[in-house]
């Protein structure tokens, strides 16, 4: 399936999307499904600060414990308590409903280093 | 075997079941609480029983002997998980260790008193030391990881006694996750290495993190992939030449005892897992022991206090005034120091070398019968563990290691490691030490085949495996998302 191209992608398999100065970030459903069941979720609190390339919250499977990696730098100005409450949410819907956090870019052209979806695909397709 | 899971015991409790049989009557002559208390019972004395179980003595006894029998332990079956080292653990070491003169012990005797257990020390460290190939060993830390955390903080002492600040600890991707938790909890940061296509360190990788703030490589040697860094020396000549410090995790030194000596190879601290290879009874949360080796620069650092010797005469020495102090209540875990020195002295040094030969020679036979069922996916001469891939090409989906892992146990055996290391898709890490025979090797492989051919007949017959064991698949997502943690009586 198809990432969606409304967005950018981590050589890690974190997605980015923007809005304004204000960035979404999330796993995408390669990682989900590699990692398989979600069972917890660490995440950073509103206002830490975050960098690109270093772990920005860990994830926690019936298989493993993986970093999460910040694909931008910048400050943490919201964090989805619903992934928390519900981690199964990261993998039903990595894209939407299974966010992580939301961050005010202290670098936006950290963005643009990011993998286009067809990029993206390619890279996991392998 | 029928499926059959025992009730708690207070599940089986009734009210006044234990009375009337055999009931142990009290001694009179000894005093109760409240009397013992005196003025103060009323202060502490619970005024409600506590609602212990209520069943009669035999009761009890089968209770825990049928719990007992459900038990999975080497002594009864082949125990291939890897990196676990769960080898047979002689009779004669459970014999010395249980003699009043070592059970019986008081960790605070004075000196004078336990002159054969600090001797029985001292030579366990000496013997270490000389297994190691360096300078000198605690016997202190309570395991493993508790040995890496100690071995970092010697290193940290030593950097810190130069004024150096080195604080990055450098740690292969296919690490045990205990060594960048021991960073952590060292105050240090852990900072992954690749592995590169042969599964072994990739240099150039290392060469590019190496710098002035980095404290010591973490390296497990042979690694989790079953496989000897044969880089060994160069990676030990680039880390001292960035005035760092090499770190043997020795978690799988059964491989390698008595052949090569970490100290000659450039390890500058290590420690041992003495109840994986030196044969003393672990799983289900110990005891275990981790000893650590370090070299000549690094000894003033060691945790006190240390078994010495003066004359002809032992002590304990706590007058070392560069010491990181104290690692752990008391001088170690010595039961476990009590049956490695058995595992030593009743192997001598050819036997030490002949486990380990034999530790190599199991897996790489293991290896070759079953990389004809799934993928060997770094497919070299194994040392004395080795890593499968439940992950045939052929297969979209995900979980068959943790189908086949199932599976083994309707067969009578325990499931391998599975999903470590993380390097290899769907992992199987299978161990299967030098204490067991080639007909049990064989018919581990038996089963493992039947396994194969059952999945590759029906792909989706194994997702609610196992089928014949005493409690069936557990919901292993539901019990980490909403854990259960204790038994609670239900209201009646």
């Amino acid at each position: 399936m198809a990432s969606p191209s409304d967005r950018r992608y981590s050589q890690t398999h974190e997605w980015c999307k923007v809005n304004g100065n204000e960035a979404v970030i999330g796993i995408t459903q390669f990682a989900a499904d590699q990692l398989t069941d979600i069972t917890y979720l660490e995440l950073p609190e509103a206002g830490s600060k975050i960098t690109a390339g270093s772990p920005c919250g860990q994830i926690e499977s019936v298989k493993s414990a993986s970093d999460a990696i910040a694909p931008v730098s910048g400050e943490v100005v919201a964090v989805n308590t619903a992934v928390r409450d519900e981690p199964g949410l990261v993998n039903s819907d990595p894209f939407t409903a299974g966010w992580l956090l939301r961050i005010r870019m202290s670098d936006p052209a950290e963005f643009d280093n990011l993998l286009d979806a067809a990029a993206y695909d390619a890279l996991t397709a392998g | 075997m029928k499926r059959n899971s025992e009730p708690t015991i207070f599940e089986k409790s009734r009210p006044g079941a234990n009375e009337g049989r055999y009931t142990p009557a009290p001694d009179p002559a000894s005093p109760g609480a409240a009397e013992l208390l005196g003025e103060s019972a009323g202060d502490v004395l619970a005024e409600t029983p506590l609602p212990l179980p209520q069943l009669g003595e035999l009761d009890v006894v089968r209770h825990y002997t049928h719990l007992a029998g459900k038990n999975f332990s080497v002594d009864a079956n082949f125990y291939p998980l890897g990196s676990c080292t769960m080898k047979y653990n002689p009779r004669v070491n459970e014999w010395a260790a249980a003699q009043a003169g070592m059970a019986d012990l008081h960790p605070l005797a004075p000196a004078s008193a336990v002159q054969g257990a600090l001797k029985l020390m001292y030579d366990l460290r000496t013997y270490l030391a000389e297994i190691a190939g360096l300078a000198e060993v605690t016997l202190a830390p309570a395991a493993g990881a508790h040995g890496e955390l100690t071995g970092l903080q010697v290193i940290t002492a030593y950097y810190k006694s130069r004024g150096e600040n080195r604080t990055k600890v450098l740690v292969p991707d296919s690490a045990h996750g205990t060594n960048p938790a021991s960073c952590t909890i060292c105050g240090m940061s852990a900072v992954a290495v690749r592995s590169g296509r042969d599964g072994r360190i990739d240099l150039d990788d290392l060469a590019g993190k190496l710098d002035n703030s980095t404290a010591a490589l973490m390296i497990t040697n042979p690694n989790t992939l079953g496989l000897f860094e044969s880089d060994i020396a160069a990676i030990a000549a680039l880390v001292h030449s960035a005035g760092a410090q090499l770190y043997l995790d020795g978690a799988n030194m059964n491989a390698i005892v008595g052949i090569v000596r970490p100290g000659e190879f450039g390890t500058d601290a290590m420690h041992f897992n003495l109840h994986k290879t030196f044969s003393t009874p672990h799983g289900a949360g110990g005891p275990g022991s981790g000893p650590v080796a370090v070299a000549k620069h690094l000894t003033p650092f060691l945790p006190v206090p240390q078994v010495v010797r003066k004359g002809q005469a032992y002590e304990l020495d706590c007058a070392r005034p560069d010491s990181i102090g104290m690692v752990r209540s008391f001088a170690g875990q010595f039961g476990v120091c009590v049956r490695a020195w058995c595992t030593i002295r009743t192997h001598g040094p050819e036997g030490l070398r002949r486990m380990s030969e034999t530790a190599v020679l199991n897996a790489n036979y293991l290896a070759a019968a079953l990389r004809d069922l799934l993928p060997l996916p770094y497919d070299d001469h194994c040392m004395h563990e080795f890593v499968l891939s439940a992950h045939p090409a052929s297969y979209e989906g995900h979980g068959l290691a943790g189908q086949i892992a199932k599976r083994l146990i309707d067969y009578g055996f325990h499931p391998p490691t599975v999903y470590f290391p993380l390097i290899v898709p769907e992992a199987m890490m299978i161990e299967p030490t030098e204490t067991e025979s080639l007909e049990m090797l064989d018919a581990f492989v038996a089963a493992f085949r039947v396994i194969v051919a059952e999945f590759e007949a029906d792909p989706g017959s194994l997702v609610h495996a196992p089928f014949d064991a005493s409690v069936a698949r557990v919901d292993e997502v539901a019990a980490a998302r909403k854990p259960v943690l204790r038994w609670r009586p239900t209201r009646q």
